[in-house]
Formats: structure tokens, sequence, C-alpha cells
């Protein structure tokens, strides 16, 4: 089976958000950035099917600037067998949506006859969770979402899903696409051996136009800002003055 | 356009360079007092190295050696261009590797725990050893990663963070196998990296012994040779052998029978490649230490341990040799591990609450611990930071040691042994108060972790004496070249020019404004031009500080009465090459448009006005004498001390009367 893994460069989780002074977007320049966690865990699961030799070939797609680059080098240094970086300037970043980049993914399934596509449940940074579930969709194929266990069996995979009710387990033909959770499996660290033994392995250049995707904006950013300081409370001293306080601010 | 100057100038260092060689070799051979020669034999076989090791790194071409020249007032103005030390490629993989390793030493290594238990975990070793971290100096033929100085410096930085694990990476393989990659054959390589490289096996560095610390030279451990004649039975004690609990393969250091050409018998050291499975090998229990606790820490013994011939490492007889390479190999690295330890430290946001809390209580004192906090420590990391990727620039392959860079490596020594010391101290006690007793805070156990980085590549004590006999070597050197200007002095008939020319610029320094045409302001940003000027006053100043020295004592400058006056140079040089470091570094960054660039600028500038008015009052300390600047009265305490055998005053209460 050959898998496509998506993998996206975000800014660190420990680091502190600030917003631009334009007030359009977050502070980026100069800022750590690393690969989105739940790509990690994808990256992982990708990596432990090959062991189990489910999975022959692992493609590591990114899609963003150049140092997107960096990203994809390290999903290679954790076992990944390519890499394809579908490039494009930082202002066009901006502009990239999940529509966009499962167009981009739906391509280069097609482009490389890929039999599972694996993707984080979501970005750290805008947290649309809508990727692997448009990308389902554009392709047709079964859709496993919030997987936090993945097994084969025959030409299924069974999968348990964690939902907001609590856990499902659903089976679903292959071709499909997955999408990781945090509990589907802990990723390994890129040892140096391998980082070095990564160098060797090929990342191949696209463009958004190479996969048939246009970078068209639906819509505009019209501010970003910090949520609200959390205010003081108040504290009372019995029910009678909480009921009081509460139709005062209009509550009730 | 280059000026005829420059030209000129280009000329007489080449000159100098050739000089340089062949008058250092005529030193040894000159008549002075039988103490100060052996101890310049000493100096000379360490400083006599050869090149080692396979480079795949791009050699750049030698320049001559900074720190001596320094010393005759010739600077080397290329000095001041901060290096770009790696190539686009190096400098990006080492990108790569920085991450993981950060992540591994931010989630699985619990600093507290180890050192409340005084002991790694296992499973933090093997991921240690999967990284890739036993093996980072190894070449890639052997399974290792081949890094150069620079990376392993900056990975360095890292492994830091914990004080065991940086002491047990250490002691294996920046001392313990890096004899086998600077003096073994390649069926040594062979047979013993490809294990060490993996962390299957581990190596230790047993030099010391409990009557042989700094005094490498004197130990006592024997080898002899067996009846066969083919084996060496081992015989001895070692002390302080980090990892000699269970190091499968350590690096052995005795004494053993060498027949002179004349016949006579003398003992010399050998190196020996010792296998733990040879037999004969037992530890003692771990040391309970005050810091790094996780690391193990015991004396080793050898009961006829039986090294077959063809473990001898290097040559029988020169184990001394080998020795003080492997040292000086690694000694950089403790740099950039103190840097790292200290930068963490500064960024620890206690720190930052704690000043600004006392900013309320009162701001006189809240200025001064500001400034304190500032300029000591910042300054520190800023100058020892580079410095380092400036030494790691000359260690190209990782473990060539060329022998005039050994100035270079010691100052940086120094000013890890003096900031640990000194400033840590101060600044913990400052700082953080009874939070400093609060083991949770991590302070303590920096506190105590950083004591090591003193005393694990040879303590500070023996080192400044060991770079004064440098200095002194140094003296010597540029003792030549004075004579050969005395030499001119005495015939001012015939040298009409240089007497007149020297007389003006000794005119000139006695009213100490020397003439400053070394043009540094060029080679710099010009943001710094006051600080290129002040660089140059230094210089100069320094020069006519060595001259005055020379001058006054000729020949007995060895004499150990004189060692405060040769101190006084000593620390001139390491402020000169400290401020060399920073100009260059922040002339960069803020020409190449590093963020925070103009920091850096404040920085540099403010190092190079504190260092320019130390070197000023040193070197008028030294026009003025050893009377004036209290030398001999300090001499002379110190005497009657070692007389007295103790303290000397009597206790205030004791009367004499009633």
């Amino acid at each position: 089976m050959k898998a496509i893994v998506g993998v996206k460069r975000v800014i660190d989780y420990a680091v502190k958000i600030r917003v631009r002074p334009d007030k359009l977007g977050v502070v980026t320049d100069g800022v750590k950035h690393s690969m989105n966690p739940f790509d990690e865990i994808a990256i992982e699961e990708a990596v432990r099917l090959k062991e189990k030799k489910i999975v022959k070939e692992i493609i590591a797609v990114s899609c963003g600037p150049k140092q997107a680059q960096e990203t994809i080098r390290t999903a290679l240094a954790m076992g990944a067998d390519r890499g394809i970086h579908v490039e494009m300037t930082a202002a066009d970043m901006d502009k990239l949506q999940p529509l966009h980049v499962s167009k981009i993914l739906a391509n280069l399934v097609a482009k490389e006859k890929a039999d599972i596509v694996i993707l984080g449940k979501q970005a750290i940074d805008d947290d649309t969770n809508a990727t692997a579930q448009m990308t389902s969709a554009l392709l047709d194929w079964p859709q496993a979402t919030f997987a936090s266990k993945v097994e084969k069996e025959g030409d299924t995979l069974k999968v348990l899903r964690e939902v907001d009710g609590g856990m499902e387990t659903i089976i679903v033909k292959l071709p499909a696409v997955v999408s990781a959770d945090l509990r589907l499996n802990e990723p390994r660290y890129a040892t140096l051996p391998n980082i070095m033994k990564a160098k060797k392995k090929k990342i191949a250049k696209m463009k958004p136009g190479d996969c048939g995707v246009e970078l068209k904006t639906h819509f505009d950013v019209v501010d970003v800002s910090d949520p609200p300081v959390r205010e003081a409370g108040i504290k009372v001293d019995d029910v009678d003055t909480l009921i009081a306080k509460l139709k005062e601010a209009g509550k009730i | 356009m280059i000026s005829t100057r420059q030209i000129l100038q280009k000329c007489l260092r080449v000159q100098s360079a050739t000089r340089s060689w062949t008058s250092s070799r005529c030193i040894s051979t000159s008549d002075k007092d039988p103490s100060a020669a052996a101890a310049q034999a000493e100096v000379h076989e360490a400083e006599d190295f050869d090149d080692y090791g396979s480079a795949p790194i791009q050699q750049k071409p030698e320049r001559p050696p900074f720190v001596k020249e320094l010393f005759l007032g010739r600077f080397d103005k290329e000095r001041l261009i901060f290096p770009e030390v790696l190539e686009k490629e190096r400098h990006e993989t080492l990108h790569e590797m920085v991450e993981p390793i950060e992540r591994f030493f931010e989630e699985q290594v619990d600093s507290e725990k180890i050192d409340r238990e005084a002991k790694i975990p296992q499973e933090t070793l093997d991921g240690l050893k999967e990284l890739g971290l036993y093996g980072m100096q190894i070449p890639q033929k052997y399974g290792g990663l081949e890094m150069g100085a620079t990376e392993f410096a900056r990975l360095s930085e890292i492994t830091a963070l914990d004080g065991s694990i940086a002491v047990t990476l250490a002691a294996h393989q920046s001392i313990g196998l890096k004899g086998i990659l600077i003096a073994g054959n390649e069926e040594q390589k062979q047979k013993y990296l490809p294990r060490l490289a993996t962390g299957e096996w581990t190596a230790a560095f047993a030099l010391t012994e409990p009557s042989s610390g700094s005094d490498a030279a004197s130990i006592q451990t024997k080898a002899t040779l067996a009846d066969d004649g083919k084996t060496w039975l081992l015989n001895g004690g070692k002390i302080w052998i980090s990892n000699g609990g269970y190091a499968n393969m350590m690096t052995v250091f005795a004494k053993t029978d060498i027949t002179d050409h004349l016949g006579g018998v003398k003992e010399k050291v050998t190196a020996f490649i010792v296998e733990r499975d040879f037999g004969g090998v037992s530890a003692g229990k771990p040391e309970d230490k005050l810091g790094i606790r996780g690391s193990n820490t015991c004396q080793v013994f050898f009961d006829n341990t039986p090294v077959p011939m063809e473990n001898v490492l290097g040559e029988v007889g020169g184990g001394f040799k080998v020795a003080m390479q492997i040292l000086n190999s690694g000694r950089f690295s403790m740099g950039s591990s103190s840097a790292a330890l200290w930068e963490k430290a500064i960024g620890m946001r206690e720190a930052f609450h704690l000043v600004a809390r006392r900013t309320g209580i009162c701001l006189l004192i809240a200025v001064l611990l500001k400034c304190h906090f500032e300029y000591i420590k910042i300054n520190e990391i800023y100058i020892l930071r580079h410095i380092i990727f400036r030494v790691s620039e000359t260690l190209r392959n990782g473990y060539r040691m060329n022998g005039s860079f050994f100035g270079e490596v010691k100052i940086l020594k120094i000013r890890v042994d003096r900031g640990n010391l000194d400033q840590w101290g101060i600044y913990c006690n400052t700082f953080f108060g009874t939070l400093r007793e609060l083991k949770s805070y991590g302070y303590k156990r920096v506190l105590e972790n950083s004591g090591i980085l003193v005393v694990f590549f040879g303590n500070n004590e023996p080192d400044i004496a060991f770079t004064l006999f440098i200095m002194v070597y140094r003296l010597q050197y540029a003792g030549i070249e004075l004579s050969q200007m005395v030499k001119k002095l005495r015939n001012p008939l015939m040298n009409p020019g240089f007497i007149i020319g020297k007389g003006m610029e000794n005119f000139r320094q006695k009213r100490d404004n020397p003439k400053l045409d070394l043009n540094l302001g060029e080679q710099l940003h010009p943001a710094l031009g006051s600080s290129a000027e002040a660089l140059e006053y230094c210089i100069k100043r320094f020069q006519y500080g060595v001259e005055s020295v020379l001058g006054r004592h000729a020949k007995k400058v060895v004499d150990p009465a004189n060692q405060l006056e040769i101190a006084r140079l000593a620390d001139c040089a390491i402020d000169l090459f400290g401020m060399t470091a920073v100009l260059g570094r922040a002339s960069r960054s803020k020409s190449i448009g590093i963020r925070n660039s103009e920091h850096e600028i404040h920085l540099a500038m403010t190092f190079t006005q504190q260092a320019s008015m130390r070197i000023k009052k040193r070197v008028s300390d030294l026009e003025n004498g050893p009377f004036v600047c209290g030398d001999k009265a300090l001499n002379q305490i110190a005497d009657e001390l070692f007389e007295h055998g103790g303290y000397v005053a009597e206790h205030p209460l004791t009367r004499t009367y009633w």
C-alpha cells in the first residue's frame, strides 16, 4: 500500500502567540515553528504500518513556503520515504484554506495512486478540522476521523474513534482517509543518524498550479485580536445577593 | 583598493609567520635555567601537535597564531571578521538536529529526579544512545555522525541542560574514546569505534590518581612487559573516573620503562586501550557528589590486567602527548556548555520577577541589581558563545589542535572557570537569595553542577599556572624579536630612523597616549568606531606592557617572583581576545541584519569599554613597577603566611598588658 501523509508547519505549541500590529494575523517572524503535533502522530502511525509491512511507501506532503521543507525533512527523519513540497510564497500561505489543501491532496493521490491518506485531525494554528473530511469527499473515499486505534483487517480498516459521546468502532473499506487523534500513538524522536540518512531522501517540488489548484480566497480576514482578558469575579455572601446581582447584570 | 600600507602589512605578516616558526624552534635550545627549560619542554611537547583525522570538511588556509602575535603588538585584523563557520548544508543539518535533542531533554529528562536519586534512568540512557549522541564525533564509516567542532559545540549546549548527562557523555566521547580517534591505528578504530558509536559500549578516561591530579607526568600506575613479550601487565589505581563503574573500554595511562638510545632506562607514560573484560579490573563504590550526582564517578583498580601489545595507543612512551591532545581537543565544549547553562538561568522567569519585585522595594538597589544582572551575566554568555565558535573554526575537523591555538583555547577555559565560580556564586546569591536553597527551583543544581565545568578538563588553579608558562613562552618568543630591537637600540648611528621612531613611540606611551595606527575601524561596522579605537589603544598598551616587563627583567622574567606581573599580562591577553571576538561578532550581526543586533552592539561596546579600563589599569601598574602597584607587598604577605604555616595575625582579643 502506498500512503500519503500530510504535514503542516505551524507555530510551535509551546510558544506564546502574539497578535500582529496590523491585527490581521499573528506574529510569525522569528518565532519557533515545528510540525503540527497531530501530523507527527499521523506520520508515526504511517511508519508503524510500514514496520508491520502493511504500507510499503510513505510520501510526506506539505503545502507552504520554503521553510516547509524543514517539516518534510523531519517527516523523512521519522521514517517517510520521500517528500513532496507544494511550494508557495508566505503571502499565499495566508490565503491557503482546507479546501485548497484537500484539492491538492486529492490531485496527488490520483498522481501517485495512493491507497491511504493519513492526516492529523486538525492544525493547531487554525483548528479548522476540515481537511481530512474534505479530502475524502473529493476522492469519494470513506473517512475515519479522530482515530485513536487503527487495525487492518483484510481490505478494510477497523478504526476506533474518539467522539464526543464516547468511543466508536467503525469499519471502512480501503482506500480510505484517516485523521489522527491524540491518543493514536506516541511519536518517536527523529534520531540523529536518521536525520543524516534522511538527507539522501528526495523531496519533489511542485506548485499549487501543478495540482490544478488556484489559491483564490473565498473570504477576507477582517480582524484578529486577543481573547478578552478575564475579568475579576465578585464574591457574594448568600444566594439572595447572588440573584440580585445577576438580575442587575441582566442575566436573568 | 588596497593601499600600499596594507600590502606591506600583508608582507610583514607572512614574514613574521615564517620567522615565528623558526624562532620558536630556537627557543628550546637557548640557555635558560633548568626549571624553566623543563617547563618549556612540557609546553613544547604539548604544543607539538600533528594533524589527525580525515577531514571531509574544507580546510581554510592557516593564519598565524593570534594570541602569540598579540604579544608583539601585531594584531591580525582578519580576526575581527567573525567567521561564517558552516556551509549551508551543514548549517541546515545542524538546525534539524537541534530540535529533536532539545525536545528529548525537555520531555524525557527529569533532572530533579536524576539529582535526587543520583542515577540516570536506563531508559534515558537508551534514548540518548538511540538519538545518536554517543558517537557524535566518530567518523561515519565507523557508525558515528562525524560532526565537526562547531556542530559538537552547538549540541553540547543542549546536553549541558542536565549536568549528569553532560558529564556521562563527555567522559565517554570527549575523552574516553577520543584517544582512539586521535592516536589509534586502523585496526583499533575498526575494532572499537563501531560499538562505541552506538553506545553498546561505554568508554572512560583513566589518568588521574590519588597522588597525581594536575601533574599528569607523576602517575604511578605501572605497566610491565610480561614474559611472553607480547602482553603488558597493568597495576595501579585511578581516581575520579567518570563512567568508571561500568565502562566497557577505558583509555588508561601508565608508566612504562623505556630504554633510550644511550642505554639508560627511563619511566615514560604510555596510553593503553583497556577492556573491562581483560580481567583484573575492578571499581570502587560510586562517589556521593555535590553536583552531577547522576553520573558515575569512582575509583578503578588494575590488578595484573593483561593488555595485548596491539592495544597500545600511539607510541610506547608517547602517552603524555596523547593525554594532552585528548584533553585539549575537548576542552572548548565546556565553554559552550557553560554559556548554555547561564543563558538558560538568565531566562528563568523567576529571576525577572524577582528583579521586578525588588524594584518596588528600593529603587537604588534595584538599579544596581539590574545592572549587575545585565552586564555580568549577559556579557559572559555573549563572549563565551562566540569565542567558542571562533575556536571551533580553528578546529575544523573536530580534533585537530594546532599548537599555536593553544592560547585561544586556554583563554576560553579561564573565562569558563572564572565565569562559573565567581560570577555564578554572586549571581545566585544576589538574585535568588533563599530560593537558591530550594532544590525544586533548580538553581541549586545549576550552582552545584557549575563546579564541574571548572574541574572536568583540568582544574583552574594549575591551569593558571600552566597558562603562565605559556605566557612566559610567548614572552620569550617576543623576547627574541625584541632582542633584535635592543641590538638596534644599542647601535643608534646605524639605525637612526628606527631609534627616532621608537623614541617617539615610547614618549607617547609614557604619556599613556599611544599612536593609533592600526585602523581597526575599517574592519568593523561604523557603529563600533569608538570601540575599535579602544581596542587599538589596548593593543598598543599591551605591547608596551610586554616590552616594559621584558625590559625590566630580561631573562629573569620566568622567575616566580615576577608571576604577578605576568599574570597581569595574561589577563590583558584574555581581555584582548575577548574584545576582538565581541567586536567581530557584533559587527557581523549588524552588518548582515540579524535580529536584535542593536543589543549586541551595546553589549560589545560596554564590554570593550570595561575591558579597556582594566587593561589601562594593569599596564599602568606594570609601568609603575611592583612596589607602587602593590605586588611586592602582596608577595611579602604571602611569604609570611607560608612561613608561619597559617593565618599570622593574632586574635584581636589578645592583650599584652593589663
